[in-house]
């Protein structure tokens, strides 16, 4: 038998900044009911939220799953949007390829991935130009 | 301090009130909204001048108290709209960001 897991999974529609982080609160209002202590659902939603931004802004959308299992959520963040060329380079905070658009609705402070590696406890990014993204995150519960 | 006596503080105007009694333990000041999710302790009142429906998903999941709009900035009807939706408290005060911070801090110590 496998271990006891609860997945969600949400199309993240690109450039609507307006339906943007309905899959992180719905993810944040599942563990809410699951008891999970509520700075670990903090850090799921806060790093959850700049993933979907990520795929809205630069990706045209994207695929959401979160796993729940007892100790833990593994969410993984897949698109097929334009790909990342410097991975290291994107995860400089600071950096940021958004455009001006972008950057007057709040966003594009170049902080988005730095602060999901900062809130994930596993943090991981495949990325090939012109195929897509994949983000791969866990949080273990405290 | 609860985020009704915050609003007294200020002499802010409350667009939405989801929770008057809950309580800010401190503030944060900023409108790069990753610098806010990075940054921004949970409980925490968070000055703005940023007015879009994105403040409200980024209030609800870094968990602040209470967005507070400063200099006078008024919410867009989506956030007004969705802030009530998820009980997000919402205040308007004629104050900039540095006087609505240091009368917060004024007041919590």
């Amino acid at each position: 038998m496998g271990e006891d897991r609860i997945r969600l999974e949400f199309a993240v529609s690109g450039n609507n900044f307006a339906s943007a982080g309905s899959a992180s609160e719905e993810v944040k209002s599942t563990l809410k009911k699951l008891g999970i202590p509520s700075a670990d659902i903090r850090r799921v939603a806060i790093a959850m939220y700049e993933g979907e931004i990520n795929m809205v802004i630069h990706a045209g959308g994207g695929v959401a799953t979160a796993d729940i299992y007892l100790d833990r959520i593994e969410i993984v963040l897949a698109d097929k949007g334009k790909g990342i060329p410097d991975v290291e380079l994107a995860m400089t905070p600071g950096w940021s390829t958004a455009p001006e658009n972008i950057r007057a609705l709040g966003f594009g402070a170049g902080m988005g991935l730095p602060n999901m590696k900062k809130y994930t406890d596993e943090f991981s990014i495949e990325s090939e130009v012109g195929v897509g993204t994949t983000v791969r995150m866990t949080i273990r519960f405290n | 301090m609860t985020v009704g006596r915050l609003a007294d503080i200020l002499g802010a105007r409350i667009a939405v009130l989801g929770d008057g009694e809950r309580e800010v333990l401190s503030g944060y000041c900023g409108d790069f909204l990753s610098n806010v999710m990075g940054k921004a302790p949970a409980d925490c009142a968070w000055f703005t001048v940023m007015s879009n429906v994105n403040v409200c998903a980024v209030a609800s999941l870094t968990d602040c108290a209470a967005v507070v709009l400063c200099e006078g900035t008024e919410p867009d009807a989506a956030l007004a709209e969705r802030a009530a939706q998820n009980e997000v408290n919402l205040l308007i005060t004629p104050l900039t960001v540095y006087e609505a911070a240091v009368e917060l801090s004024r007041h919590l110590n």
